[in-house]
């Protein structure tokens, strides 16, 4: 049976008229969705008011006059220490760090979960289970190995040195999912590629990889949001030359002149959520297959 | 024809020798992201960029994080050039390593020795007779600021007493004001503080080292360091909701606003309070001691700068020069001003202090007046786990001063 | 298969055969071993790099770095268990183990109930399928930074919900968990549920419908209340899902930091400080032979999770062979 083709469909009992069980479910999954959807309100409506708004209302109040004017401060003149520019100093570096650091830790991780999924030899799965492992390790336990070996190559500090370490720590949970999904695929599929005489490269290549969309919109994701949004690591790794975004996020939102300014703190919160955001947005359906299909083999 | 290029080569070359170096861009970390710390260290960064180099700002807000931060970047072999720390022992394996610029033979051209007062200033910064650091500032720790307002509105005066003050606590809390404030912040430095404060008025500046410096069980486990333990839990009654992890301007920033009444805090604090352009006296009131009629000492601590080797020596250069700069007369007026500090040195225009700094210099000045805080002899593992166990105190209803206290000598014990 | 046999025998039939196909499974991975083996190791080479350089050196550090005195710098002053003496005598750690403990099951066991409820009320073909599994997923691309910090305010007693709801009439409502330490943990677990809740939906409903389509027929066939089947009979088939689903709570909750310094910074006082903010609070300190004996303790647990993990799959291959 397979799943990937199965993924989307509904397969539970066929419904009946609108029933009283119908209008009970409806009435669960619309108050579900409206916990999850108040968060997202507050924020928004929050980083619209000013503070005096914020003081004397409540935060479901629709602001008396929004205003985007805490986004432009946030943005570009919000004091991180000395500096006062805001978020904008970091965008560029953060981006740079995204974009090298997605792809490669999903190239490493797809390679991993094909190649212990189809090509096990002796200790792969040990290594795997190693792997497993060294997810549930807080990360600064490792920390230190890695700047020692960073170091030493003369990689500490540098664009490639964070990339290097997001690959290493993604690692883990991206090579369990693809494993799972490739694991789903029908075996049939690799056989017969085996017995067209394709070897380990070709077949990836030629079948694996154009069959893993949906997983890899998840990966993508995962990957995204991590590292987007990863403040330590790029404190310590990326070099001066390189701070994501979040550095300044952090010093925003963690200080302030006189009260706390929730409004250009949910502002900069905003703008740095709106990158993950937006590609989960733009990939949802892909996204749920994904899942869907890299999940089900435990 | 030889000759005129022989000449004209050698003509260049002096030329080029005598000329400057090349300016220097120097990355500086600290931790100093609120309000007031902001006005302070752009001083420092204008006066160093008028020199021709140019201070290229790192701040880390939290000083743990920033800490940590740059010490695994030592270790990596990335440091920045120059990094704030407390005076003590933060910085101890740095030194050992090697990894730090000698101050040396600068300090002795220009004569720290000499200038940099009082002795256990320099003693951070000078070990073995090496200078490893310098130091720009006295922070003294043992002050309350109180809102004139807050206390009118219950009807009252300022206190002067620590024991007028728990009196008024419940009158306070009547007027609906926030009797005492207090922020949980950054594993509960705050609170500590406060908690040194209280054991400090218990036991007064001489005997209190013991406990620090020479791990005095005895003291730490005596009646004087209880009742601080039972006055601190019962302030933290008169806390509000919002206390915990709230860092330190945001309560000020309920004294200047009126809201609450008092807060235990460094002179820091101040900044706020002028950014706010608050006037002492009038809007509000310094008391040393904390609340100690006539305060005689000081617990200070405050800010150095370490350099860290780099291999460039056009930076090594910009390096010494911001040193030299943090220290010059000019630069510690400004400097000092602006953040609330007292300068490290003796001859420099404080006509722009007011009459909160001004009180805490003359007592400076008086022979063993300073206490130093615990960060001069514990380790940061050391006040990292004592944070944790006054935070416990005053947060954890079901914590008891007797069991908070036992936890606090058990620490002692152990400590390294 | 033969005719579909009738009764309360098709039901169980079904159930048997998911068993089976899972033994084929392990079967084939058996065969598949003896294919060319020596590209592949090329092609893994980072991930061995990474799980023996990294992790297992990396993990033997941490152990054997429990037994010194490291400050900054890693030494090998080796001080046998002295380390572990003090972390035990720590209420700090103490109370961090105990937090999470609740805090995980809290956590893993609300996302479980209120993903699998999700799941099976998305699995009724309702109207709108799209729009409400999205709303239920976007949160899962919001940091744990950003999850705490608007949680934080919500949760605040001035500014967050208990003031809005106060505000428009109810005077006594009380829901301002993280200002005291004995809820905090709880406005931690909402504010995380919130966060990944929609992952396990998505886990738990693609599971749900990976199972055979014909148990529906079969036990209205057998007369079983649809309730009871998704309980006690579809569950136990999307055995493999759940225990996905499980795995990456597990390490979400193993890894709760982020969150925690978001929300609470590990306040009031201790009540939600976590074995993971220990560990890194103590080498951040510089007391790194301590840092590491409290992250070999935190993960002698995992450990042992795994190991019975791999005994229980060994168990399962060899009944699958046995076959």
């Amino acid at each position: 049976m397979s799943v990937a083709a199965m993924a989307v469909e509904p397969a539970g009992p066929k419904p009946g008229k609108l029933t009283a069980g119908r209008i009970g479910i409806y009435a669960f999954l619309v108050v579900s969705a409206l916990f999850f959807l108040l968060p997202l309100a507050v924020m928004i409506l929050t980083s619209m008011k000013p503070m005096d708004e914020i003081h004397n209302g409540n935060i479901f109040a629709l602001p008396q006059h929004p205003t985007f004017d805490y986004w432009v401060k946030a943005w570009s003149s919000a004091c991180t220490g000395r500096d006062c520019y805001g978020l904008s100093p970091g965008f560029f570096n953060s981006v740079k760090i995204t974009v090298l650091a997605v792809p490669a830790s999903i190239a490493l991780a797809m390679i991993n979960g094909y190649a212990l999924c189809f090509w096990r030899y002796r200790g792969s799965e040990f290594l795997f289970t190693v792997l497993v492992f060294g997810a549930f390790v807080p990360y600064q336990v490792l920390v230190y190995p890695i700047i020692y070996a960073l170091s030493r190559v003369g990689l500490f500090g540098t664009l490639p040195g964070i990339v290097i370490v997001h690959t290493i720590f993604g690692m883990p949970i991206l090579t369990l999912i693809f494993r799972n999904f490739f694991a789903s695929l029908p075996v049939e599929l690799f056989k017969a590629a085996r017995v067209d005489g394709a070897g380990f490269w070709g077949i990836f290549v030629r079948i694996m990889l154009p069959m893993s969309l949906p997983i890899t919109v998840v990966a993508v994701i995962l990957q995204v949001t991590g590292i987007w949004n990863d403040f330590l690591f790029g404190l310590v790794f990326a070099g001066h030359d390189n701070l994501p975004m979040t550095v300044q996020l952090n010093n925003i939102v963690r200080t302030s002149t006189g009260t706390v300014e929730y409004s250009t703190n949910m502002a900069a919160t905003i703008l740095t959520g709106l990158v993950p955001l937006v590609v989960y947005f733009v990939s949802g359906k892909w996204f749920v297959r994904g899942i869907a299909a890299g999940a089900v083999k435990g | 024809m030889r000759c005129k290029l022989v000449a004209a080569a050698f003509a260049a070359s002096v030329a080029l020798s005598s000329g400057t170096a090349l300016a220097a861009d120097l990355e500086v970390v600290h931790w100093w992201t609120s309000g007031g710390e902001q006005a302070a260290v752009s001083v420092f960064a204008k006066e160093f960029d008028a020199t021709g180099d140019r201070w290229v700002d790192g701040a880390i807000a939290l000083g743990e994080t920033a800490r940590a931060t740059v010490m695994q970047r030592a270790l990596g072999g990335d440091p920045p050039d120059a990094s704030q720390f407390n005076p003590g022992r933060q910085y101890e394996d740095l030194i050992s390593a090697g990894l730090l610029l000698d101050l040396t033979p600068l300090a002795e051209k220009e004569g720290w020795d000499k200038f940099i007062r009082p002795d256990q200033i320099k003693a951070p910064c000078k070990i073995d007779g090496h200078w490893w650091c310098v130091p720009v500032n006295i922070h003294m720790q043992n002050w309350a600021w109180a809102s004139v307002a807050a206390f009118k509105k219950a009807g009252l005066e300022v206190p002067t007493s620590w024991d007028q003050y728990l009196a008024d606590l419940p009158k306070l809390k009547d007027a609906g004001v926030i009797p005492f404030a207090v922020g949980g912040d950054g594993g509960g430095w705050q609170i500590s503080l406060l908690a040194n404060q209280l054991i400090l008025a218990q036991l007064g500046a001489e005997v209190v080292e013991k406990i620090w410096k020479d791990k005095n069980l005895e003291l730490a486990g005596g009646p004087e360091v209880l009742k601080a333990f039972q006055t601190l839990k019962s302030l933290g009654e008169y806390a509000d909701n919002g206390s915990p992890n709230r860092s330190w301007s945001d309560t000020t920033a309920l004294v200047i606003k009126g809201s609450a009444a008092l807060q235990v805090m460094g002179d820091w604090a101040q900044g706020e309070f002028q950014v706010a352009g608050q006037k002492p006296g009038v809007d509000y009131a310094c008391l040393l001691g904390p609340l100690v009629p006539d305060a005689k000492y000081v617990r200070t601590g405050g800010d150095i700068f370490v350099f860290f080797k780099q291999k460039d020596a056009d930076v090594e250069r910009a390096q010494l020069s911001l040193a030299s700069l943090m220290v010059n007369p000019r630069t510690q007026a400004l400097f000092n001003t602006a953040k609330g500090s007292a300068p490290v040195r003796d001859d420099v225009d404080l006509s722009l202090a007011n009459d909160c700094m001004k009180k805490a210099i003359d007592v400076l000045k008086q022979p063993g007046s300073v206490v130093p805080d615990a960060n001069q002899w514990r380790n940061e593992a050391f006040t990292t786990a004592q944070n944790a166990i006054f935070s416990d105190l005053i947060y954890n209803k079901a914590t008891t001063p007797a069991a908070a206290q036992a936890q606090f000598v058990d620490l002692l014990k152990n400590a390294e | 298969m033969a005719a579909k046999p009738r009764g309360s025998l098709l039901t169980s039939a079904i159930v048997q055969d998911a068993g089976i196909a899972e033994g084929r499974l392990q079967s084939r991975a058996r065969r598949r071993r003896q294919l060319g083996k020596l590209p592949s190791i090329i092609g893994t080479l980072p991930m061995i790099v990474v799980a023996v350089g990294v992790f297992v050196i990396g993990l033997s550090f941490t152990v054997v770095l429990s037994f010194t005195s490291s400050k900054l710098f890693p030494t090998f002053n080796f001080v046998g268990w002295y380390q572990y003496e003090r972390l035990w005598a720590t209420a700090r750690w103490v109370e961090s183990v105990k937090h999470i403990w609740f805090y995980g099951a809290g956590q893993i066991g609300l996302s479980l109930v209120l993903g699998f409820l999700l799941a099976v009320f998305m699995d009724q073909r309702i109207r709108g399928e799209d729009t409400f599994r999205t709303i239920f997923l976007y949160p899962f691309a919001l940091s744990a930074i950003i999850t705490g910090l608007v949680w934080q305010l919500m949760l605040d007693p001035i500014w967050g919900l208990q003031a809005a709801v106060r505000s428009w009439g109810w005077t006594d409502f009380k829901f301002a968990p993280l200002a005291s330490g004995e809820t905090a943990l709880i406005g931690m677990i909402v504010a995380s549920t919130w966060n990944g809740v929609g992952v396990t939906m998505a886990i738990l409903l693609a599971g749900l419908r990976g199972v055979d389509s014909e148990i529906w027929n079969a036990t209205r066939v057998d007369g079983i209340p649809r309730w009871r089947t998704y309980l006690w009979i579809v569950l136990p088939m999307m055995r493999g899902t759940v225990a996905t689903a499980v795995i990456l709570l597990l390490v979400g909750v193993v890894r709760t930091f982020d969150i925690v310094i978001a929300m609470t910074g590990g306040g009031p006082g201790i009540s939600t400080q976590m074995p993971a903010t220990y560990v890194i609070d103590s080498i951040n300190a510089r007391n790194v032979g301590h840092g590491m004996a409290a992250a070999t303790c935190m993960l002698l647990p995992i450990l042992a999770l795994i190991l019975l993990q791999v005994a229980f799959r060994a168990r399962a291959n060899r009944r699958a062979t046995a076959r």
